[in-house]
């Protein structure tokens, strides 16, 4: 018999309907890979009894016969999602033993939509972080390892680490995670699995910890483009309780996938081969080029020619947004409350927040502040959203010569922990290829293509215009039936 | 106009200039950015929903009913509505926020340039008027209340008055003195309760103005301002502006400068004192709020809003004299605040029912008791006219029976007393009392014919030419008649009697 935990989600549901096996032995599998995980540090907090409550309704269910969508799927929430009766921090020691009486829409739609959870995935603190080092609960460990026998513990990426290395690692069959500059595809690229970032407003941010709303965009991690688009289409619908969020119906991903693009043009944007590039991922790329040809699409050369300012203003935007949205995390209400002796209320703020935000949280905090101090604001702030919006124009008018963009995911494949948490620049060019779409609003997916000389995942990004979540996902879809990506991570944890 | 209101100081006379900034809290049912309820007076902390208290991940969701509150007290204000708006964070920490921001709108308000008309004279409205510009108003969230009294080392907050929605209306700096400001949010506060967007209750801390005031010889650039922040009286509004003006010309003329500072006032000692200088200001960081979308208002939704405002106090002042006939007094007095201009018009329109006549023959009969009678009474009785004893039906029965003869004026006076009291309706008081007057002339005419038996010599004396003896004939027969005969028909009586 099979390794459950070999199946993707697609695989569970329909083995699970067709009385393969029964969702309670799907929970008890993924409950044990779990169990046995502690070594990728990938959970804040295991949930094995809402895995296996949730599994055995959809049992009941489906003898009934009212099985639902994701009725036997057992799943990982990001612990930037709220979760009714459940600790969540954000990865964050200031939010430490908060549990919230209320569940975000994100993860209450796939739970209403039957599946269960197998508990809250670790992340960078905040959402800020691109190697998942800045949790205030460990490092999270990538399953992958260099082919070198140095056994050099991988960064599973960030600020979604928890999820990519879970589900690279097989101990979840898909999981959520939330993309504010690129935190759902990077990740997604480190550990070779399908990340896909929705267009903001898809998804609701209501319950979800804010860090930048105007980027924060909720999206799924399996490892597939078809268990991604059966998570997406539970995920996402208009919410009254997010003003951001699009009113538009939700089509069905999955029934539209179709990995045929003839009569679809690939743009391949010129900006985006940057200096230093190493060569491997500039040949990924090439041969992504061929795949997307192969599968019927024209190939043209477009720019996007303020691509070089996304960053910089993404570094402002973000860090402002997230200045505000943290400021609610003051030791007043909930979460963490540190009083020196004699504290007044300004010293117990100071203290509270010194000890329950990690550097990182802490540098962005005062970059934001900074950005939008009297005297800078218009240097700085004014100025970013000005090249937002220049960023936003030049996708448009890609979109007259193209339907997809296609690229790199990331500039590097995975780096080791602890190779670039001294050097925040460096890290922060890992967004480089993400960040853009990100600012532009725009849907985007990362498709494994193939493994670096290191032997670890590269990956390639799909771009596509706003709402055709369905056209990338096809685009999508042809890169991975063509890149045949079946590497998998030895087990060593 | 220009004001004559003059600082008297030792280098000569000093000129005040004033704006104001009102904070008018929103009447609605829910708060600016949640569901949970604005009812006042609620134990602590029961108003309040996650998105109140800034849990993680709560998002706001704006009340359309509050913009659509702001955007009618803009078209009362004759003022520019914006079509497209916009929210800002304005970034400080303190226990009362929550969010650790408060909502507000910096950079592109709801309302933009108005004005409004104040009188500064009640006796003569026409005679005193002065615009005064309203430069903005824009649409924020209110904060909690700090509680320290609660306990020996901790303050307590009550986050129910978090996030009720607030207009700020930000006035020109076009007042000169302190009446003028006491007019100026006298005339705001009526709008604003005419509209139906603020109840207006200072008392309640639904009205609070920030009062900023600088001084200047006549004719020089404006001085260095202060802000005195919350003040929540007219009087001490002008309190305010007289002690400030003042402190602001001693110091100048004692050689020291005016500091741009906010101050609070201290209502006990009547004075104002430095709170923070602008040194120690915060900056706000003011950016546009990621979790809303700009406000896009429809050319339907602001003609809706318009066609949705009542008649306002000017309209109807001018409506009162020329339709209804009342003096320019009166019909300021009647216009002043929507709820007495209301309880007018309903006793007009009772009184032309009653009598049968047009609205403009019986008003000003019904605005003179209004003014007069029930004023005076309700004054002495120490209550409202929201909660007067008589009704505007039973105004208008009382002001019916006057007009058909059916009660003289000093009859409706004791009728009214009466009502006062009890509540009972006019004709039952006129019913069980027997207070009603009498034209039967067969009882007038035995009550003349005793009196003139009785006074033979008085009514020689009348027939002899004493025709002033005439008035006392009157009064005799009156009292006889216990005040109830109607005195139409005893002056005919008499006069025949006495021949």
């Amino acid at each position: 018999m099979t390794d459950i935990t070999d199946l993707g989600v697609a695989e569970i549901r329909d083995g699970f309907r067709g009385g393969a096996f029964s969702a309670r032995e799907v929970a008890e599998a993924f409950n044990d890979a779990v169990a046995g995980s502690d070594a990728l540090n990938c959970f804040i907090v295991k949930t094995p009894e809402k895995a296996l409550e949730a599994a055995d309704e959809a049992d009941r269910a489906l003898a009934a016969g009212e099985a639902k969508p994701l009725s036997g799927v057992p799943l990982g929430i990001k612990d930037l999602f709220c979760t009714k009766g459940v600790q969540s921090t954000a990865a964050s020691h200031i939010l430490e033993g908060f549990v919230p009486p209320y569940e975000s829409t994100v993860s209450g739609n796939l739970l209403e939509a039957g599946a269960g959870m197998l508990g809250k995935l670790n992340m960078d603190q905040f959402a800020m972080g691109s190697s998942n080092e800045t949790s205030y609960f460990g490092n999270v460990v990538s399953p992958w390892r260099r082919n070198d026998g140095g056994n050099t513990p991988m960064s599973p990426g960030g600020s979604s680490g928890g999820t990519s290395s879970a589900i690279a690692a097989h101990i979840v069959p898909a999981a959520t995670g939330t993309d504010t500059g690129g935190s759902i595809r990077q990740p997604a690229a480190f550990t070779g699995i399908c990340g896909m970032k929705p267009t903001y407003g898809r998804c609701s941010r209501y319950g979800m910890v804010a860090f930048a709303s105007s980027l924060d965009q909720a999206g799924p991690m399996a490892r597939s483009v078809k268990d991604c688009a059966i998570l997406l289409e539970a995920m996402a619908g208009y919410d009254a309780k997010d003003s951001t969020s699009l009113n538009e119906p939700v089509p069905h991903w999955e029934a539209g996938l179709s990995g045929d693009l003839k009569g679809k043009k690939i743009g391949i944007p010129k900006e985006y081969r940057v200096d230093d590039m190493p060569e491997e991922i500039d040949a990924l790329w090439k041969q992504g080029v061929e795949w997307m040809r192969d599968a019927g699409a024209e190939i043209v050369d477009v720019s996007l020619p303020h691509t070089k300012y996304a960053l910089p203003a993404y570094y402002i935007i973000a860090p402002a947004e997230a200045s505000a949205n943290l400021a609610r995390y003051d030791g007043v209400r909930y979460g963490l409350r540190e009083t020196p002796d004699g504290a007044n209320l300004q010293e117990m703020y100071a203290a509270t927040r010194a000890a329950g935000f990690g550097d990182e949280v802490k540098r962005r905090i005062m970059i934001g502040t900074y950005v939008l101090s009297a005297g800078f604001y218009d240097a700085y702030f004014t100025q970013a959203t000005k090249v937002r919006t220049l960023i936003a124009r030049d996708f448009d008018q890609a979109w007259d010569s193209c339907d997809y963009l296609l690229t790199p995911t990331a500039p590097s494949a995975a780096f080791g922990l602890g190779d670039l948490s001294d050097d925040p620049i460096a890290m922060y060019l890992n967004d480089v290829f993400t960040v853009p779409s990100s600012l532009a609003g725009l849907p985007a997916i990362a498709v494994p293509g193939g493994l670096s000389k290191q032997g670890l995942p590269l990956g390639l990004q799909i771009i596509g215009k706003a709402l055709d979540e369905q056209g990338v996902m096809n685009a999508g879809l042809a890169m991975e039936d063509r890149a045949g990506f079946t590497a998998r991570a030895e087990k060593w944890w | 106009m220009v004001s004559n209101y003059r600082i008297q100081g030792a280098t000569g006379e000093w000129e005040v200039v004033i704006g104001l900034e009102v904070h008018a809290q929103i009447t609605s049912h829910s708060k600016l950015f949640s569901g949970a309820s604005t009812e006042f007076g609620q134990e602590p902390n029961c108003n309040v929903s996650l998105v109140d208290a800034a849990m993680p991940g709560m998002l706001p969701v704006v009340n359309g009913e509050c913009l659509r509150q702001a955007v009618r007290t803009g078209l009362a204000l004759n003022a520019q509505i914006n079509r497209w708006s916009r929210f800002d964070r304005k970034n400080y920490f303190y226990a009362d926020l929550p969010q650790g921001y408060q909502i507000s709108q910096l950079f592109h308000p709801i309302v933009g340039e108005g004005e409004i008309e104040v009188s500064l004279d009640e006796k003569d409205p026409e005679g005193t008027v002065k615009t005064i510009g309203i430069e903005r108003i824009h649409v924020e969230q209110d904060a909690g209340k700090l509680m320290h009294d609660q306990h020996p080392t901790m303050s307590y907050v009550d986050l129910n008055r978090c996030g009720v929605a607030l207009m700020e209306i930000v006035s020109r700096p076009d007042m000169a003195s302190p009446a003028e400001a006491g007019a100026y949010v006298r005339k705001l506060r009526s709008i604003l309760r005419y509209v139906g967007s603020c109840d207006g209750n200072m008392e309640q801390g639904s009205m609070r103005a920030d009062v900023n005031v600088s001084v200047r010889k006549p004719g020089d650039e404006l001085g260095t301002r202060t802000e005195t922040k919350n003040v929540n009286s007219i009087r001490f509004i002008q309190q305010v502006v007289e002690t400030e003006a003042r402190r602001q010309v001693d110091l100048i003329e004692d050689g020291g400068t005016v500091v741009q500072e906010t101050r609070l006032f201290d209502p006990d000692k009547g004075e104002t004192r430095s709170m923070r200088s602008k040194e120690d200001a915060h900056d706000y960081r003011y950016f546009p709020d990621p979790d809303l979308l700009p406000i896009e208002l429809s050319e339907e939704f602001v003609a809706e809003a318009k066609a949705s405002l009542p008649e306002l106090p000017d309209a109807k002042r001018h409506r009162y004299e020329n339709e209804l006939g009342l003096s320019a007094y009166n019909a300021a007095v009647l216009t002043a605040e929507a709820e007495t201009a209301r309880w007018f018009e309903g006793l007009a329109a009772e009184s032309a029912k009653k009598q049968g006549k047009p609205e403009a023959d019986v008003a000003k009969a019904a605005a003179n008791w209004l003014i007069s009678d029930l004023f005076g009474g309700l004054n002495k009785l120490g209550v409202d006219l929201d909660s007067s004893p008589i009704s505007a039906a039973q105004g208008a029965e009382l002001l019916a029976l006057v007009a058909d003869g059916t009660l003289s004026g000093p009859l409706a006076k004791q009728v009214f007393e009466i009502m006062l009291e009890t509540g009972d309706d006019p004709e039952k008081i006129v019913e069980e009392k027997g207070l009603k007057q009498t034209s039967d002339t067969g009882a007038i005419e035995a009550v003349i014919a005793d009196i003139l038996a009785a006074n033979s010599d008085k009514v020689e004396e009348y027939r002899g030419g004493k025709d002033k003896l005439f008035g006392f004939f009157v009064g005799q027969t009156m009292k006889a008649m216990q005040g109830k005969a109607n005195p139409k028909v005893v002056n005919e009586l008499l006069r025949k009697a006495l021949g």
